[in-house]
């Protein structure tokens, strides 16, 4: 285990599982989701949701291109995002930045959605099309232009986020409970036998991924499909997904992988593609599950600098470090001792 | 084009990005920016309905310019053909070909041959009912004579060879014209032709993809024509890499019409006979006689042995293997035309096997008042779909056309098995026979189709045994004896029975060229033989990916003979060699004297390329070894069609049925020959030169979702799909949205003829006005898959569709028609009857509307009009 | 459960004494995650099938125990597929296990207002009584030229495009000898 730089809540970690006490563990592991041959079909959420039992979430008509999803929540661990671009690329705001991306129970969702809608010229029609900026309407008057000329240059962009499960991962740093475990495949779990709802994670995470159900209050995210892992068998998105835009492995092919694919498209010119969530030196320690994206994350609805909230955590530990350590130490004193060993 | 392959066969576009991957270049032509769209490297945006004439202006460029795969054309096209004097094409008669009847409405094709060829036959206006091309099975027609025949200028300058012939008729669709037409900028649709050319020929071939976005027209089969002209000039048929994908929307699409449940069709595209087939003689001397060029004149074998799979023993040469058993078309059958018979009540009892017209046919309304006009109806499915509730819960119970109390229907809803609950097979989209296993057992009263109908057709038998009525014979004498599992028949006996069976030995026979004509062999579908040789189940085959070639030649069958690619003679020169060594598929390896490579050669194994037949060769020896087109019967593919298209020769443009804008080509507005059904209850919106087009200003098309399946009775029900797309819309561009009033997820309603439709509003710069001949045209579009069952409802957009139909094949036009747009809710109850109502008088929509279906020179053709109910006057 | 086990199933001392002094990791693993494995492994046996929506043909392979489908998912042998599916495809479980499935036979009467039951036998032999006098109204021996038809045009059908090709042919075959040709299906759509 190396710590340049970083430690076990912030900063590069090489090993995540051996840092949370796995020995001899598998590979970390994670997805690469290359967003440039994502064709927005969805498979990643139904397979998602049939693998894990995950309840419907909500039938309501969003309007937001063809993400009727609108973000990641407790009942929708995979979300494919819709951006339409009327604009070549550069400096291309899709609109969708204003919007938090969570938390999403389906109420907050759709009042999400209606406020942003309210704030728009056109009624929301250039929601993920067009800056949300009053000021500048990004299309001609109608009958000035025909269309079909104007637009060469529109792009529909989709993409399908999940949990990143970070290397440093704020749901679980903050957890209570220990309902929060970090796997032996460098995986960010919840674990629902154990979880009482308390719902510090919801506020940990800095991407607005994990939440809690209304009716049973636990929360719930993106397993990776553990039980699938420890069963030798690709998490159902990557399997499901038709043009392998999601893609599963371990994790330090993944970014092997992302590299040569980034290369390539920036070969062809396409100069706007980057990874996100990729490098090991930002605010969460580099994600299990990355990115490539055509425009900046906040077209796509991810924050463009996470960071994790535990970052600070060990400064404050070292004030509150003695009364810690002594409550620890008491508490072993008094369960070691009353155990006894044998 | 008219594909939307990323969102309705995702899975199968996982090859397309691959493709694009390793280089391709993926263009997507269509008039909507799709999920597809998204991910080609061109998306040219057209006008709904004029993909004949940006086809037409592909053709005009490649013969203008002289880009064409010149020996492919010469070898293997009939190019060179002279055809007859007689002929006259649509340059000289205003859109018109010789033979035109204005007052049948149909052609007369006489005209449409070969010089030197005595014309098989005059296609009647009854044959034209019957959908004609069906008729002759797959080939078309009997052209009479061997190619040797038929007279030819190699040198393709002869001013009556197919080639000038070609060029002539296509000479006027410019890259201008083609920009007035389809809205499409000149430089874009040149760029296109740059494409397309410069990636096909000796190392390059293009694939050409199609799907109901071509069909659903009144002009159908005419754009799958000039699709496959385009690339038989370019050298992409038969090809690898190359070809026409036609991709099918349902599991086993491609297998309800190989094993059809069509009026006019036999297993294997054999007719079904009609009034003029006095005996089995008289039929296959019509669809595949003897002294025929090609595979087709084996159709006598086919015949018999499909006669004795039906009836057994009781088919005997004496009684001409029970030829007379057979019921007989006289006309358009077609399940439009039953729907008007049931609305006239002309029709008792109606099966519904999974399937849901009420939400899924167009002119839903249509469909609901037919089904509430019956004695009875079977309806089988999974849930219950709304085509089996209509009595209680049918849009027409709020507007007063059918009350429960007063619907004399008799519905009999019976559960179905699921796809996981029986075994059987599916042909996929690329004539691929998929076995499943059976899973689990089906619940309660679940039963599949081969229970109910084995069933039925047992229990109809007891119920008539004893019959003296010669008409009971039939069905008593049906061999219907299949290896039995508990009370259903194993699916497996019944594969090895559409396999065919040796009656000497008991044992499958090998393939259709193992099938006889005198009695000897049982063939349930001769082009299916050979999925069940050496007594296996090939589509049960399941060889790993891994451990295959490249053509996984052992996963699943492939009719005909498990080849992959039809036609791949044509992959190798006339001489027997590849035309380019990155092109190899099949090829004539000269030490063994044989036909071998990648793929199941689609040629005589041992033919070598230079044979040439004898004289009075007839059936497949009459083939050339350079004849690589062996279905067809002068050997060639076929450029020009000398018989078995009904609407003419060559594609040409019209208009839609339903459209804003003059035919700029013709005088003659739409296809002449389209199938219009002029009735009170069959209304049509106006389009010119007919008055008041105006009322009905937007171009209509609806599709697809990938979320939602057809009529939804497969995903309207399912939590994890409804919620993916909970809700109908309509989408419109930010320019229509503010000529309209529309707003972004408000309420808006579409207004046709028929009826009106409600849906929120999506606004989105995917959908884009058009510049069509120098005004702005509109286009909308609605996803169809919602009713009034389900997790998620709405108004089905199918009401909003007329039936008017393609001639050769019946099916209607629902992929562009006009219609209007108004912001909010649509009026509910009879006020929506009398709302629409004040359109059609707005319009002046009589019966007789859109159905003067003749327009080209001075004349008005007279209306094609029928006496329909008594009602909807406008 | 013994006391070493019970004391080590706490978290705070498999934390103060493993590997994982922060408790994130093994010390705080779960006794049921520790246990998990995928529910296809303890499938009493696979099936090979094909997806029944569209006409990619997409191999699946469905898991079955105690005789219900607890999963369905792609087979990466196939060549067409390798192993994918699409929304539609990856639903394909609750299309065959969901709620909405119609397990009963349901009977309308003419002028009814509501469904009744009806037994299976019962009702196949309804139709079969039905077929038979639909088949004698609509019955035509020849046309006005007298020429033969020997038909039905009572009794028409629509259907089969998500039919099993052996389904297919019986279909055809038995109205077929009924006489009966008004038999569509979605092709003609």
């Amino acid at each position: 285990m190396t710590r340049e730089h970083g430690n076990s809540f912030y900063g590069p970690l090489d090993d995540p599982a051996a840092d949370a006490g796995h020995l001899d563990h598998p590979p970390r592991v994670g997805f690469f989701t290359d967003t440039s041959v994502c064709i927005g079909c969805k498979a990643c959420e139904v397979a998602c949701k049939e693998w894990n039992d995950v309840p419907e979430d909500g039938l309501g008509l969003l309007g937001m291109s063809f993400d009727n999803t609108g973000m990641l929540g407790a009942s929708s661990w995979r979300h494919v995002a819709f951006i339409e671009q009327q604009r070549p690329l550069g400096g291309q705001d899709a609109g969708l930045s204003a919007l938090p991306t969570g938390p999403s129970v389906t109420d907050a969702q759709e009042e999400v959605v209606a406020d942003a809608l309210r704030g728009t010229e056109r009624g929301g029609g250039e929601l993920g099309t067009a800056p949300v900026d009053l000021g500048f309407p990004s299309f001609d008057l109608p009958g000035a232009a025909t269309g079909a000329e104007t637009r060469t240059d529109f792009r529909w962009l989709m993409s399908s986020d999940v949990c990143k499960h970070c290397t440093h991962a704020g749901c679980l740093d903050v957890c209570p409970t220990g309902a929060l475990f970090r796997t032996e495949f460098s995986t960010v779990v919840v674990q629902q036998d154990i979880c009482n709802g308390c719902g510090y994670c919801v506020s940990g995470c800095p991407y607005g991924v994990i939440d809690r159900r209304p009716d049973d209050g636990r929360a719930w995210k993106c397993t990776l499909c553990y039980d699938r892992l420890r069963g030798g068998l690709e998490p159902a998105c990557a399997k499901a997904c038709p043009t392998d835009s999601i893609q599963f492995g371990v994790l330090d092919e993944l970014r092997e992988r992302a590299d040569r694919r980034l290369e390539q498209l920036h070969g062809a010119g396409v100069a706007e593609a980057r990874l996100y969530g990729r490098d090991p030196d930002d605010g969460v320690g580099g994600d299990g599950a990355f990115f490539l994206l055509l425009d900046e994350p906040e077209v796509y609805g991810l924050p463009p600098d996470p960071v994790v909230p535990t970052r600070d955590l060990p400064d404050m530990w070292r004030y509150a470090g003695v009364a810690a350590s002594a409550l620890l130490a008491a508490a072993a004193a008094v369960f070691v001792g009353g155990g006894g060993r044998r | 084009m008219g594909s939307n392959m990323a969102e309705a066969h995702p899975v199968g576009f996982q090859w397309v990005m691959e493709a694009k991957a390793r280089g391709a270049r993926v263009i997507h032509i269509d008039p909507r920016f799709t999920r597809t769209s998204a991910h080609a490297d061109q998306h040219v945006t057209l006008r709904a309905g004029t993909d004949i004439a940006f086809l037409g202006g592909v053709i005009n460029h490649i013969l203008s310019q002289g880009l064409d795969f010149r020996e492919y054309v010469r070898a293997y096209t009939n190019a060179s053909f002279l055809l007859s004097e007689d002929y006259r094409d649509t340059e000289d008669l205003d859109g018109l070909f010789s033979g035109y009847d204005p007052h049948t409405g149909a052609y007369d094709t006489a005209s449409w041959t070969y010089e030197s060829v005595q014309a098989a036959e005059h296609p009647s206006h009854q044959d034209m009912e019957q959908s004609a091309p069906y008729r002759h099975g797959a080939a078309g027609p009997t052209v009479e004579g061997t190619d040797r025949d038929i007279a030819a200028d190699p040198s393709l300058a002869h001013p009556r060879c197919v080639f000038q012939v070609l060029k002539r008729h296509y000479a006027r669709y410019t890259p201008e014209m083609v920009e007035r037409i389809c809205g499409v900028p000149r430089e874009l649709f040149l760029d296109v032709c740059r494409a397309w050319t410069a990636n096909s020929g000796r190392k390059h071939t293009t694939a050409l993809v199609y799907s109901v976005g071509w069909t659903q027209h009144s002009v159908g089969a005419q754009y799958i024509r000039a699709g496959a002209i385009v690339q038989l000039l370019l050298g992409n048929i038969g090809r690898p890499g190359g070809g026409i994908y036609a991709l099918r929307g349902h599991a086993s699409i491609q297998g309800s019409t190989d094993i059809p449940t069509l009026f006019n069709l036999l297993p294997g595209y054999l007719p079904m006979p009609d009034t003029g087939h006095e005996d089995l003689a008289a039929y296959v001397d019509a669809i595949g006689p003897h002294h025929a060029k090609g595979y087709w004149g084996h159709a006598d074998a086919y015949t018999v042995s499909l006669l004795k799979e039906y009836w057994g023993e009781a088919a005997t040469a004496e009684n001409d293997y029970c030829f007379d058993y057979l019921p007989r078309i006289n006309g358009d059958h077609g399940t439009y035309r039953t729907v008007m018979d049931m609305v006239e009540g002309k029709v008792s009892g109606y099966f519904l096997l999974g399937q849901n017209p009420a939400v899924g046919s167009a002119h839903g309304r249509l469909q609901r008042l037919g089904m509430a006009n019956l004695d009875w109806l079977v309806v089988r499915d999974i849930t219950m779909i709304e085509s089996a509730t209509f009595w209680k819960d049918a849009p027409e119970i709020e507007t007063g056309e059918i009350a429960a109390d007063r619907c004399r229907t008799e519905v009999f809803f019976f559960p179905a098995a699921a796809h996981v609950e029986k075994s059987g097979t599916f042909t996929q989209t690329q004539r691929m026979l998929q076995w499943r296993d059976q899973a689990v057992e089906p619940a309660g009263d679940q039963r599949s189709e081969l229970w109910f109908f084995h069933q039925l057709g047992r229990r109809l038998k007891e119920k008539l045994a004893g019959s003296a009525d010669e008409r009971d014979r039939p069905l008593l004498d049906l061999a219907w004896d299949y290896r039995m599992e508990g009370d259903e028949p194993d699916p497996a006996d019944v594969l090895r029975h559409i396999n065919g069976i040796d009656l000497a030995t008991g044992r499958t026979v090998g393939g259709y060229t193992d099938l006889k004509a005198d009695g000897s062999t049982s063939c349930g579908c001769w082009i299916y033989s050979g999925v069940y040789a050496d007594e296996v189940n090939q589509a049960r085959r399941r060889r790993p990916r891994f451990e295959q070639g490249p053509y996984d030649a052992e996963w699943g069958w492939t009719w005909p003979m498990n080849r992959r690619v039809l036609y791949n003679r044509a992959s190798a020169d006339p001489e027997g060699r590849p035309w380019s060594e990155r092109k190899a598929l099949i090829w004539w390896d000269e030490e063994k004297a044989e036909w071998t490579g990648n793929d199941v050669p689609d040629f005589e194994r041992t033919k070598p390329p230079h044979y040439r037949p004898p004289d009075g060769a007839s059936g497949p020896e009459a083939l050339r070894g350079d004849d690589a087109f062996i279905m067809m019967t002068d050997g060639k593919a076929w450029l020009f069609a000398p018989s078995g298209v009904v609407d003419g020769p060559l594609p040409t443009h019209y208009e839609p049925h339903e459209s804003p804008v003059r035919n700029l080509l013709y005088g003659q507005q739409g296809n002449p020959v389209r199938k219009v059904y002029g009735r009170p209850d069959n209304p049509s919106n106006p389009a010119p030169p007919e008055a008041h087009g105006e009322v009905f200003p937007y171009v209509f098309t609806a599709a697809r979702l990938t979320e939602h399946h057809t009529a939804g009775g497969m995903s309207r029900q399912l939590p994890y799909l409804a919620e993916l797309q909970p809700e109908l819309f309509v989408e419109v561009s930010p320019e229509l949205a503010a000529e309209r009033g529309l707003v972004h997820l408000d309420w808006a309603h579409v207004i046709t003829s028929r009826t009106a439709v409600e849906a929120r509003v999506c606004v989105t710069d995917r959908m884009a006005p058009l510049r069509i001949d120098g005004r702005t045209v509109h286009q909308v579009w609605m996803p169809y898959h919602w009713g009034n069952t389900g997790l998620v409802t709405g108004d089905v957009v199918n009401d909003l569709i007329g039936v008017v139909a393609d001639p050769n094949v019946l099916i209607q036009e629902s992929k562009v028609l006009t219609c209007d747009v108004r912001p909010g809710r649509r009026p509910r109850g009879p006020a929506l009857l009398e709302y629409v109502r004040d359109y059609r008088r707005r319009a002046g929509i009589t019966p007789e509307t859109g159905t003067r279906i003749m327009t080209a020179g001075e004349g008005d053709g007279p209306p094609h009009t029928e006496p329909g109910p008594p009602q909807e006057s406008p | 459960m013994g006391v070493k086990r019970w004391l080590e199933a706490w978290p705070v001392y498999r934390q103060l004494t493993g590997t994982d002094p922060l408790g994130r990791g093994k010390a705080a693993q779960s006794a049921r995650s520790a246990g998990l494995a995928p529910r296809t492994e303890g499938a009493d046996r696979v099936a090979d099938s094909v997806c029944p929506y569209c006409a990619v043909g997409c191999a699946q392979r469905v898991y079955v125990k105690d005789e219900r489908v607890v999963q369905i998912e792609g087979n990466p042998d196939s060549p067409i597929s390798r192993g994918r599916l699409c929304p539609k495809g990856s639903a394909s479980k609750q299309l065959v296990t969901g709620p909405h499935r119609e397990r009963k036979v349901r009977y309308r009467p003419p002028y009814g207002t509501e469904w009744q039951d009806l037994d299976l036998d019962t009702a196949m032999d309804m139709v079969a009584d039905r077929v038979l006098a639909a088949r004698r109204k609509g019955w035509q021996d020849t046309d006005e030229a007298g020429r033969k038809l020997r038909r039905t045009m009572g009794i028409a059908s629509l259907g089969g495009a998500t039919l099993d090709n052996e389904e297919n042919y019986l279909i055809k075959k038995l109205f077929t000898a009924l006489g009966a040709l008004q038999v569509e299906n979605q092709a003609r759509i």
